[in-house]
């Protein structure tokens, strides 16, 4: 039986380090190559012996498909293939090929840098890794090998995030990587066509949440953000440089412009400037409104936003700054947080998801001191505000998502066990599917039953839907004959004739015949005639035939009457029909059993 | 499967191609060259041209002093400039599912076809496709409309008097079919039938065919088309480019194992080396500037127009052009220049990598940036007041009839300083040039044509090996004005099928599989005996059910007898 097997080596029941291998028809692909923010250790990348202990990686992936260039999907990728090893393919869409390396090597500075770490991966292991990359265009059919193909559609989640259509012969899987089903500010929102995967692998960040109106959430956050100002307190949105950065800058913009506010508005790192480029230069992966104005007015070349200097954050007065990362655990927005924590005047706005382990999970949770390195601890008395902002499919999102794919297995990841449990429910109550959540290092296998392809000669398929009318008529199925030929690897269904005649052999004709004998005062001939008239009334789509030769024929049925001098009104009816049509036959003959109508 | 021809143009082509019950039209290609029977519009009233004589024929029986007008020797219609569109006659165009749009000089007659036809179907093409066929069919309507002409010339298209006009007038077929210019509404309309698709992609057709864009080379977002089945290939090859110019390459191994491979587009300029062009393009460029002269460069606004611009870009230093000023011309100039920096998925590799950094793909993002090239939507403007000569002007319409240009040549035309650098392939210069006959103008042609010529054409077609070849006439012939030169035409072993306009070929296709699919239940269910060694036999008796296009056997459910009308006689 064919089968389907899925192993998370990370994402499965957490969110971090996203990292799905998928065994489908023979060949092995990887789905994103992510990191875990919450963890300094080994922990932090995929456990990739899962693989090794059996050998290389590039002799047993076909492939590694990056869904987007969020570090917990790709932070992983250059230690992957440079320090463990691998040199197969790696896939990813041009806006992920450009940005992802810009990001990794952030991170590693951060890494390595700052922490000092050792043992990690170098600025030339980015760019090797990078050279593997073969870029990806939405709807795209990329045939990976002869059998294998991949197809990318639009995820909406940040600029240049994908779902992955992972085929093999008739067997599919979906993978969704992150995802985002209402567009927003600047992106469009997720689309897949009705494409029936065996298996729809799926986020479930906020498998629990249905949220409120983007309208409202963004009412708030400007009220928040405006509060603040008015009475000279500063604000700290922590966010990644890319991605939801973009969608608060537009929001900020545009209320700035309105309210004609005079209050500065900073980004912080030297990204800025070139994470907007990106966004103008590839501009065909935003939303459609941006789209058609950009000859006009481009969204990303902000008026009001200036780049953020190290020592504006000791500035008095208020301000805004959008400082990266955006979980707290490191970096620029780390840094303006413990400068500004101590005054309850200032407020930190998280708009996105934190993972355990990290300051921003810490804040959220109400912790109001923190243990900082070098056992000092730091009081938290400005104003902590979550505000969903992070452009993640909800409960209902998911629902919309499967209804369009309409997937026959359903399997979760990137979330946490105890929400995904609930969505697992909703699913499988609502389409009435399996739905599947395997933890990390364990495997999902799906049987899959594909249907056999099968070359049919024109002349038999035409002979028979010539035969069920000028149109297929699916509500009277026919039987169909035929006879499969199995030769060089080929399957071909032709009609018996012509199989006979390519093989040489001669035909065989297999017929039953059946009596029944049946009162009936009339002469033979009226009999038949009576015969002939029943079954024509009752068998409307059949041609039967009154021959000369006192034959009635339905199809290769043959119908005679005879009847002893002795006992004229005895009448036995004869049938034969061959083995083809033995299925009308025996109903013939259990019809005519029952006798005649009067 | 039949193929109808609907243009004999080999670079404009329009051909319908009826495939498995779908009825797919490939390309809808606009024939400006009958413009060139037109007098030009001018932007600016042009004493000149508007003191024309009428023509009244020698013996003075026909009289068309308001239609037709003699200037400089020749006659022309003094009316809207007209086009030359696809038959519409051969077959019902409402009949059509399905147009599939190489690149944007192919789909300028797409409004002709889906408006006021009946047509119901789609139209696929890629996104940059879309876009800059928008920004040109836009461009074309506004240099019609900024010029609109009180009445339209109707009279001299009748039989009886067109045939006593003098050449080349008597000489032009099909008038009565030529057409005006489309509204924008209409261009609208027609762009909202059209839905995206990504190079590689497949899309499917009513489960009959696939069809699918490969890259050509030739422009941004161009493409060939392979329309298949299980069983049976057709390739579509319309302008494409082995050059490495601006576009991602050619998309060649795809296009392996064709039964048919229609092929149209080739170079309209075989004898000229696109790269020698462009060192003749710059040299005649540099030299008119130096003497003080001006330069105007007749062009469509996208295109060669990028390559010529990166081409200054590196030459103009080294020149000492640094100074001179550059100006585009066209209502679209500015969209057209912001549109090609955002496709860097259709781009060549070596652009691509730019957009990494993340910088614009294209060199004249600086020139914009430097001021050193200007772009303005019109001569009306703020183009009047910041005009300085010496300078070279890019702008439209190549066919010197419409658009910008011909102010450029009643103002520039009178002094030999100045030259005019023809570099689009589309029209013939001599005609191009007719109605501004003398001129004290330099010109220069330089066609810069990118396409295939019969070397490379030939070369390819012994690499993919299609089993026939459909092309257009003219490309079974040496070119008629060079028969000696039977290396400018097609040669293959099996001759090709020729085609012209109005040709309906019959496609040597012999159909004779279609895909079937067993539901696994029927596939367990049989028993295969072997026959011989290698191959096994075995009887089904299953029930076909088809819908879409897609047949599917199942087993028999005996349970379920089909006889529902069994019952409705009382039994004796």
């Amino acid at each position: 039986m064919p089968e389907i097997k899925v192993t998370p080596l990370g994402a499965g029941q957490d969110v971090g380090r996203s990292c799905i291998l998928v065994s489908i028809g023979g060949k092995n692909i990887m789905l994103d190559c992510g990191m875990h923010m919450g963890y300094n250790d080994d922990r932090r990348f995929p456990d990739f012996s899962y693989i090794t202990q059996n050998g290389r990686l590039t002799e047993f992936l076909d492939c590694v498909i990056i869904s987007h260039f969020h570090l917990d999907h790709c932070g992983a990728l250059p230690y992957m293939s440079e320090m463990v090893g691998y040199d197969g393919p790696i896939y990813m869409t041009h806006p992920t090929k450009a940005i992802c390396p810009i990001l990794l090597e952030d991170f590693r500075k951060i890494t390595v840098d700052k922490k000092g770490e050792t043992n990690f991966f170098t600025a030339q292991m980015i760019k090797d890794c990078m050279k593997k990359v073969v870029p990806l265009n939405l709807h795209q059919t990329v045939q990976v090998d002869e059998e294998l193909e991949i197809k990318a559609y639009y995820a909406g989640h940040v600029l240049g995030a994908a779902m992955v259509q992972i085929k093999v012969g008739l067997e599919s899987v979906v993978y969704t990587g992150d995802y985002n089903m209402t567009p927003d500010r600047h992106l469009g929102a997720a689309w897949i066509d009705k494409c029936r995967p065996d298996i729809l692998i799926s986020e479930s960040t906020y498998a629990t949440t249905i949220r409120d109106s983007k309208r409202c959430r963004e009412r708030d956050f400007l009220k928040k953000v405006h509060e603040t100002v008015e009475r000279g307190g500063k604000v700290l949105i922590p966010v990644f440089a890319l991605g939801r950065a973009q969608e608060l800058c537009i929001l900020l913009e545009t209320f700035w412009e309105r309210m004609n506010l005079k209050a500065p508005i900073y980004f912080s790192t030297g990204l800025t400037e070139k994470a907007n480029h990106y966004y103008k230069l590839f501009i065909t992966w935003t939303n459609q409104k941006i789209r058609k104005t950009f000859v006009q007015r481009n969204m990303f070349e902000f008026k009001h936003i200036k780049a953020f200097d190290r020592a504006y954050a000791d500035n008095p007065g208020p301000m805004v700054v959008f400082a990266t990362p955006g979980m707290l655990h490191a970096g620029q927005s780390l840094h303006i947080f413990k400068k500004w924590a101590g005054n309850e005047k200032n407020m930190v706005i998280m708009p996105g998801y934190c993972v355990q382990g990290t300051v921003g999970h810490k804040i959220l949770n109400g912790q109001k001191k923190l243990e900082m390195e070098g056992r000092s601890t730091l009081d938290v008395k400005l104003q902590v505000e979550y505000m969903s902002f992070s452009a993640h499919a909800d409960a209902k999102g998911i629902m919309q998502l499967i209804r369009m794919a309409e997937p026959r297995n359903m399997l979760l990841v990137h979330g946490e066990a105890k929400k995904m449990e609930f969505l697992k429910d909703k699913i499988e109550q609502e389409f009435d599917i399996s739905c599947f959540m395997p933890a990390n290092g364990e495997t999902t296998t799906v049987v899959t039953n594909p249907n056999v392809p099968v070359d049919i000669s024109l002349n038999l398929l035409k002979r028979e839907m010539a035969l069920g009318g000028p149109l297929p008529d699916s509500k009277r199925p026919r039987t169909m004959h035929g006879t499969l030929i199995m030769k060089d690897n080929s399957l071909r269904l032709v009609s018996p004739e012509q199989a006979l005649k390519e093989l040489g052999l001669s035909e065989h004709q297999l017929r039953f015949t059946c009596r029944v004998q049946l009162h009936d005062s009339h002469s033979d001939s009226d009999t038949l005639g009576r015969i002939y008239t029943y079954l024509k009334s009752a068998l409307k789509n059949y041609g039967v035939q009154h021959l000369p030769d006192s034959t009635v024929i339905v199809e290769s049925i043959v119908i005679k009457v005879t009847s002893s001098p002795e006992e004229p009104n005895l009448k036995v009816i004869l049938l034969s029909w061959s083995y083809q049509d033995e299925e009308l036959g025996s109903f013939l003959s259990t019809l005519l059993k029952k006798g005649l109508p009067s | 499967m039949k193929l109808y021809c609907l243009s004999g143009h080999p670079t404009l082509p329009c051909n319908v191609l009826r495939f498995k019950s779908t009825t797919i039209m490939l390309d809808c290609g606009l024939d400006i060259t009958a413009s060139l029977y037109f007098l030009p519009l001018p932007l600016v009233h042009s004493p000149r041209l508007s003191k024309l004589p009428g023509w009244v024929s020698k013996d003075g029986a026909v009289n068309l002093e308001k239609e037709l007008k003699e200037c400089s020797g020749r006659v022309f219609v003094d009316s809207q400039p007209e086009f030359c569109l696809p038959e519409r006659e051969l077959l019902d165009l409402s009949t059509i599912d399905v147009i599939l749009i190489s690149n944007y000089h192919c789909m300028m007659a797409l409004p002709y076809i889906t408006e006021h036809t009946g047509f119901t179907g789609t139209v696929y093409a890629t996104e940059p496709t879309l876009q800059i066929g928008r920004l040109l069919m836009e461009e074309l309507v506004a240099f019609m409309e900024r010029v609109p002409k009180a009445h339209t010339a109707t009279c001299w298209k009748n039989k009886d008097i067109q045939r006593l006009l003098p050449a080349p007038l008597k000489d032009a077929v099909d008038v009565c079919s030529w057409r005006r210019c489309y509204s924008m509404q209409e261009v609208n309309s027609a762009l909202s039938k059209v839905q995206l698709v990504g190079y590689s992609q497949k899309v499917e057709l009513f489960g009959a065919v696939q069809v699918s864009p490969l890259s050509s080379g030739y422009s941004l977002g161009s493409s060939n088309w392979i329309i298949q089945s299980h069983y049976e290939k057709v390739s579509y090859v319309s302008g494409s480019s082995l050059l490495t110019t601006h576009p991602q390459p050619m998309d060649q191994s795809s296009l392996k194992n064709s039964d048919v491979l229609i092929l149209t587009g080739l170079t309209q300029i075989p004898t000229a080396n696109p790269d020698g062009m462009l060192g003749e393009f710059c040299s005649n460029l540099s030299m008119t500037i130096r003497a003080g002269g001006n330069v105007l460069v007749p062009c469509y606004s996208s295109g060669v127009i990028y390559d010529l611009l990166e081409c200054l870009y590196q030459f103009m230093d080294s020149a000492n052009l640094g100074n001179t000023p550059f100006y585009f011309i066209s209502p679209v100039a500015n969209s057209s220049l912001e549109f090609s920096q955002i496709f860097a998925e259709w781009l060549c590799q070596n652009k691509q990598s730019k957009v990494y950094l993340p910088e614009p793909p294209f060199p004249h993002a600086e020139l914009i940036q430097t001021n050193k090239l200007k772009h303005y939507p019109s001569i009306h403007g703020d183009f009047s007041s910041e005009f300085r000569q010496p300078c070279v002007v890019f702008t439209g319409h190549p066919s010197l009839r419409f658009g910008d240009v011909v102010h450029f040549m009643e103002l520039w035309g009178k002094s030999s300083l100045n030259t005019i650098i023809f570099t689009e392939p589309d029209f013939s210069y001599l005609e191009a040039l007719a109605p501004y006959q003398p001129l004290a103008m330099k010109c220069v042609y330089c066609p810069i044509d990118t396409r295939l010529n019969f070397h490379q054409v030939s070369k390819l077609l012994k690499e993919i090996q299609p089993l026939h070849v459909v092309c257009p006439e003219p490309y079974t012939q040496p070119p008629p004005a060079q028969p000696h030169r039977t290396d400018l035409m097609l040669e293959l072993q099996h001759p090709p099928m020729a085609y012209r306009r109005c040709s309906v070929l019959g496609l040597p296709f012999r159909r004779r599989y279609e895909r079937i699919h067993l539901l696994p239940e029927l596939a367990k269910s049989l028993v295969l005996s072997e026959m011989k060694t290698g191959v096994s036999v075995a009887t089904v008796s299953a029930v076909l059910h088809s819908k879409d296009n897609k047949h599917v056997l199942q087993v028999r459910e005996f349970q379920n007898k089909p006889r529902p009308h069994a019952s409705c006689h009382g039994t004796a």
